[in-house]
């Protein structure tokens, strides 16, 4: 087992920066996740990991040992599980799962033995002689966590593993592997869009935007305290309000910021609770059955179009009619300000 | 741990692997085509190994021949006529084939049979279709009434030359058509059915947007007939031979007739080099086209 | 109404298309009395057996002609440059595809072009060539120069096939525990096959139809190929034997035609990449 160190990685496809300046210190046997979205570069940060890309400038170390610049990938202690799964499509399940076994020249009793222990761990032994067009989509990714798994790799790399499964598998399988990777305890880099795989999973997320990294932090230190607007609106759904309120209160220039679960009608809150009200008119309320989200704009507001959403639990049964103004308020301890300039979080 | 082999170097077993083809391409297209031109410029025969300059010695001497100004224009009337019929014939038979209908695979079948056939035996069997004495063609026209002289196709300057464009436009036609086809198939059906919805008919969605999403893929398959035609050597050579009286010569036979029947390599790569006009057109069209692919898929 | 046009205009195409062929089929087997009447006898109708069929031609083609002899020619240059150009685009393919990155596709391009490079351009040379290396008459010549056509259209064919399949296995190999080479030469070669399959393909058919190069560089009608040899070597003295010459033309189409026909869509694929997103 070994903690992965990135220092100042960067990669460059012509003019485009893919990773432009990574420092990242992956711990031994966490659970680090990478979230971003498409071209954020998350994908070319794992394929650099995993030897598959040459970076440009910048160092890697796993375990402690420099392997940027002339370690392949077969000789990095790392296993790799692909979006596609990448399964050899002639070979079956044993003979998958024993391929990097049979690469390092394992004695044959000794892979029979460790392919059936695998096996037996994501319960796939009934397949063990089937080809992998036979299996089903989440046969197949628990085929591929196999095969990774008996490498004894130092670091799991996962590429969007779950992306393929459909929604009601998907979560099943993320319990599955959050639950695997705390009994062997093997660090782990993994993959994703999708931010709630990114907060249910990770022991800390790294939210990566234009080839750089944008916050890291456990799930909570990125929702509760994002560094920036851009993790403020990507992480969590709906987005975080924010409006420019041109308050003489607050320094010019500031942005307001709030999570739309925070923002309740006025009288949801204690009378002597410390809270700022807003006067929100209300355009459109969708019944969501366990929240409603209501849209509409906030008086107050520098610019008084611009779209607030309240996100409010069943559990409130207040009316809230379309087309009136109603009072609205947000606990101050709740509240986030930023720069309107370079939209970085102001703590004072 | 194990550090990078040649094994790992990608570099290293891109490069060794490509040279062979590289060198071949080379050494063996690069390098006579340069020759050619150079030959071009030389009094070289077959026989003797001797190489000469001879500036433009055999540029004067052809473009002040009879025989060659015909061949040139020849080239151009068969690769212009018999690609102005492929384009109409191949966006019509695509519009056939594109619908469904009972034997459609035997009908692609017998419609895919010119291009499979070489093109000197499909030459040969024209010329026994054309044949001056037994031609089913003239039977047919006499006996439906619509002939009542005799047509020597093949002994007739001018009928030559038709025969010879119904020819080289019989032989790219079916490529020409799945070529077509295969640019139809790739149009997202959402845009017809938009278009359907949108109340045009027939006409207005063939013209109006099924062609002009067809323009890149129809201009491929004329690129490519109009090489396969200016190039070709077998279907005039075979057919005719550029008789009757050198009227019927087109660049490619020319050349073999004065390269290496005449031993003249000199003139023959001349005559063969004004071949290359048809070519770069070609090809910037080729690059033109390949880069607005390249823009238009990001 | 609309049916009945479709039909029409299907039938003409056939027509237009197939009618040499049914050409050379009734020729093939029409008796001579039945095949060498004037034209001009409107009476006597070319387009059916007027007489029974007959084998004769086709007796005679393969009993008192140089044709099987041909076949065998056209088979001994087939494989040999099916052998080279698998064994010379396959790698080069894979190479632009995967080892070269950025400049890959433009190599390609550049390879591809040499494609477009016509033999009636080039054979002025090579028959100075073919001189020198004393190749002349000789079927290696063919064998030498057919690459020349097939390489460059292969390679860019192996290259295009290759984008389609997806890296992430070759890659897995090497996280599983390969280097780059042994995943070239145990984990690439399974997923390339069809590829491999058109290429040979390509080639045979190519090296079928072929008539330029053999024309110029084969003089004796014992080293001809079929291409070469049924339309300029089949004729006794002055006399063409119409029949036999059909029947020749007949044979060598059939097989060709069936072959097209499988692989069409993958040659398709080559001429029009770029042009058709797909």
């Amino acid at each position: 087992m070994a903690g992965v160190e990135i220092r100042n990685l960067k990669k460059y496809f012509g003019d485009l920066h893919a990773v432009d300046g990574v420092d990242l210190s992956i711990r031994e046997g966490e659970f680090l996740v990478l979230l971003g979205s498409s071209g954020s570069g998350k994908t070319t940060l794992l394929r650099m990991i995993a030897g598959l890309e040459h970076p440009t400038s910048g160092e890697i170390y796993i375990g402690g040992v420099r392997v940027d610049g002339d370690v392949p990938p077969r000789a990095r202690g790392i296993a790799m599980v692909f979006q596609s799964y990448a399964l050899y499509p002639h070979r079956t399940v044993f003979k998958n799962i024993a391929f990097p076994l049979e690469a390092s020249r394992v004695p044959r009793q000794q892979i029979e033995a460790k392919v059936r222990w695998a096996a037996e761990m994501f319960s796939i032994s009934r397949y063990l002689d089937r080809y992998p067009r036979q299996l089903s989509g989440g046969e197949r990714q628990r085929v591929a966590l196999c095969r990774a798994l008996v490498r004894d790799p130092k670091v799991f790399l996962l590429d969007e593993p779950l992306a393929n499964l459909d929604a009601k598998l998907r979560n099943t399988a993320r319990d599955d592997l959050k639950r695997f990777q705390r009994q062997i305890g093997t660090t782990t880099v993994y993959v994703t869009h999708d931010q709630i795989e990114a907060m249910g999973l990770g022991d800390r997320i790294v939210v990566m935007e234009h080839g750089k990294v944008r916050q890291v932090g456990t799930p909570q230190d990125v929702y509760e305290d994002p560094v920036d607007t851009f993790v403020a609106t990507f992480v969590g759904q709906p987005p975080m309000n924010l409006l420019d309120l041109g308050d003489p209160s607050l320094p010019p220039r500031t942005l307001l910021g709030f999570r739309p679960e925070h923002f309740l009608p006025r009288s949801t809150f204690a009378a002597g609770e410390d809270v700022r009200a807003f006067r929100f008119s209300v355009r459109r309320v969708e019944y969501l059955g366990s929240d409603r989200y209501v849209y509409g704009a906030v008086a107050e507001s520098a610019t008084p179009d611009a779209t607030v959403i309240a996100k409010l639990p069943g559990t409130i049964a207040q009316a809230i009619p379309e087309g009136e103004t109603q009072e609205f308020a947000v606990p101050r301890a709740a509240l986030r300000y930023f720069d309107a300039d370079t939209g970085l979080r102001r703590r004072s | 741990m194990t550090r990078r082999a040649v094994a790992d170097r990608e570099d290293v077993l891109g490069v060794l692997m490509l040279a062979p083809s590289l060198a071949y391409v080379i050494l063996l297209v690069g390098v006579p085509f340069f020759l050619a031109i150079l030959l071009s410029f030389s009094n070289a025969t077959a026989g003797s190994l001797r190489f000469e300059w001879a500036g433009f010695g055999n540029y004067g001497a052809i473009l002040g021949d009879p025989i060659f100004q015909r061949a040139l224009r020849n080239s151009v009337v068969v690769t212009v006529g018999s690609q102005a019929l492929v384009v109409v014939l191949a966006t019509a038979a695509a519009q056939v084939f594109r619908a469904t209908f009972r034997g459609k695979r035997f009908a692609r079948f017998i419609l895919l049979l010119p291009w499979a056939v070489p093109v000197s035996l499909a030459a040969i069997a024209w010329t026994w279709i054309f044949d001056s004495t037994f031609s089913v063609i003239n039977w047919t026209l006499k006996a439906a009434g619509l002939l009542h002289g005799w047509l020597y196709w093949l002994g007739d300057p001018a009928l030559a030359l038709v025969a010879i464009i119904i020819v080289q436009a019989w032989r790219i036609l079916p490529f020409a058509t799945v070529i077509v086809l295969a640019g139809l198939a790739s149009i997202p059906q959402e845009i017809v059915e938009a278009a359907i919805v949108d109340g045009a008919g027939f006409w207005r969605r063939l013209f109006q947007v099924e062609l002009p999403l067809l323009l890149p893929v129809v201009t491929v398959a004329v690129l490519f007939g109009v090489v396969y035609t200016a190039t070709d050597l077998g279907v005039v050579y075979i057919l005719t031979g550029g008789g009757p009286a050198n009227t019927t010569h087109v660049l490619p036979t020319l050349a073999f007739q004065r390269g290496i029947l005449g031993a003249d390599l000199g003139q023959g790569a001349a005559i063969a080099v004004f071949l290359l006009p048809f070519l770069i057109v070609v090809a910037v069209a080729m690059l033109r086209l390949a880069r607005r692919a390249e823009v238009g898929a990001r | 109404m609309k049916r009945v046009a479709l039909y029409a205009a299907a039938l003409g195409f056939m027509v237009f298309a197939g009618f040499p062929f049914y050409w050379m089929l009734v020729t093939t087997f029409k008796q001579n009395r039945d095949l060498y009447v004037g034209a001009s006898d409107v009476s006597h109708i070319p387009w059916i057996f007027n007489d029974p069929p007959t084998l004769d031609h086709v007796r005679l083609l393969f009993g008192e002609t140089e044709f099987p002899r041909w076949v065998l020619n056209t088979l001994i240059v087939v494989v040999a440059v099916v052998v080279i150009t698998v064994a010379v685009a396959v790698p080069a393919g894979y190479s632009l595809a995967r080892l070269a990155g950025r400049w890959g596709e433009r190599m390609g391009m550049g390879i591809f072009f040499t494609y477009l490079i016509p033999p009636t351009l080039l054979f002025v040379p090579f028959s100075r060539l073919v001189a020198l290396l004393g190749l002349h008459n000789s079927l290696g010549a063919l064998i030498l120069i057919y690459p020349t056509m097939t390489i460059p259209f292969c390679t860019w064919l192996v290259m295009g096939f290759l984008r389609s399949v997806p890296w992430e296995i070759e890659e897995q190999a090497m996280i599983d525990g390969y280097s780059r080479l042994a995943v070239i030469l145990r984990v690439a070669p399974r997923l390339i096959v069809p590829g491999i399959l058109t290429v040979v393909v390509f080639t045979f058919t190519l090296v079928m139809q072929e008539f330029v190069y053999a024309l110029t560089f084969i003089s004796s009608v014992e080293k001809m190929t079929i291409s070469l040899g049924v339309p300029i070597a089949l004729v006794r003295g002055d006399v063409y034997h119409w029949g036999s010459l059909m029947a020749a033309a007949l044979f060598t189409s059939i097989p060709l035609a069936i072959v097209y026909n499988l692989f069409i869509d993958r040659f398709i694929q080559g001429f029009t990449m770029g042009a058709v997103k797909g």
